[in-house]
């Protein structure tokens, strides 16, 4: 099974469900192609929920990396929640804790945003 | 580790083409043979993401998606370990020239993590050119002793 991807907005956040396995390929490509169109609306604060998510490899960390980097730099804010242990344990090996901010609760998310 | 040859038992020992639709299907087949050979679930998963890692370095940046190069999967394995070997068709690589993915320059970078996760998740990672032309990958995964 490949990622599936839902849009929604609350407040001034929009939030992006994702499902299934991110991995290169066609997982990868859905959640590049949804981060680029929430862009093109103008919506800079996003949020990944991840918690229906199973399984990423290197190819979908590198699309997280670079997701945040993109919104970034147009001055938005990309944050995860949601995240299940082995996707938390993936982000703790490879140093990218350290990078995302990262919740377990979704109004906690919400809240930080500034 | 000494590897006792003559007793493994051999799971799969097949050619794949060069396409991504293969990595699915070896990562398929060697997460049933760890299963198979009585891996934990936790144990499952890692060897199916250094596998997965492996066939999608060997079809990507090995073989670059060409149709007239194939990777070669063997599993093989004994009560107490699973040894995978993944061989592409590829130019082969200096695997001391890849950047460290944990170096703060390069936490951000969008690629370089697949090797760094194949040897996190496994005991025994070997990279060594392959004959005549490619590069073989040695995976070992040995089962967890229970306290």
């Amino acid at each position: 099974m490949s990622v599936k991807l839902n849009s929604r907005q609350v407040g001034d956040v929009t939030v992006l469900d994702l499902a299934g396995r991110i991995t290169l390929g066609e997982g990868s490509s859905t959640m590049r192609d949804a981060l680029k169109e929430v862009l093109a609306q103008g919506h800079n604060k996003i949020l990944l929920n991840l918690s229906e998510v199973s399984y990423i490899d290197s190819s979908g960390i590198g699309e997280l990396v670079s997701a945040f980097t993109t919104v970034t730099n147009q001055g938005g804010q990309l944050k995860l929640n949601g995240l299940n242990k082995r996707v938390k344990d993936l982000l703790q090996i490879t140093k990218l804790y350290t990078v995302f901010e990262v919740f377990d609760e979704e109004s906690t998310a919400m809240r930080s945003y500034t | 580790m000494q590897l006792r040859e003559e007793s493994e038992k051999e799971y799969v020992n097949q050619q794949f083409e060069s396409t991504l639709d293969s990595v699915d299907r070896a990562e398929s087949l060697i997460m049933g043979a760890a299963e198979a050979a009585g891996f934990d679930e936790d144990d499952l998963h890692k060897i199916g993401m250094a596998a997965r890692e492996c066939m999608v370095n060997a079809v990507v940046h090995g073989n670059r998606y060409n149709a007239n190069k194939t990777v070669h999967l063997q599993v093989s394995g004994a009560d107490d370990y699973i040894k995978i070997r993944i061989a592409d068709q590829g130019e082969g690589f200096d695997i001391s020239k890849l950047p460290d993915p944990l170096a703060e320059e390069n936490l951000l970078r969008h690629s370089g993590r697949g090797i760094f996760l194949i040897r996190a998740f496994m005991d025994e990672v070997d990279v060594r050119p392959a004959s005549p032309h490619g590069t073989e990958v040695l995976l070992v995964k040995k089962k967890s002793v229970s306290e």
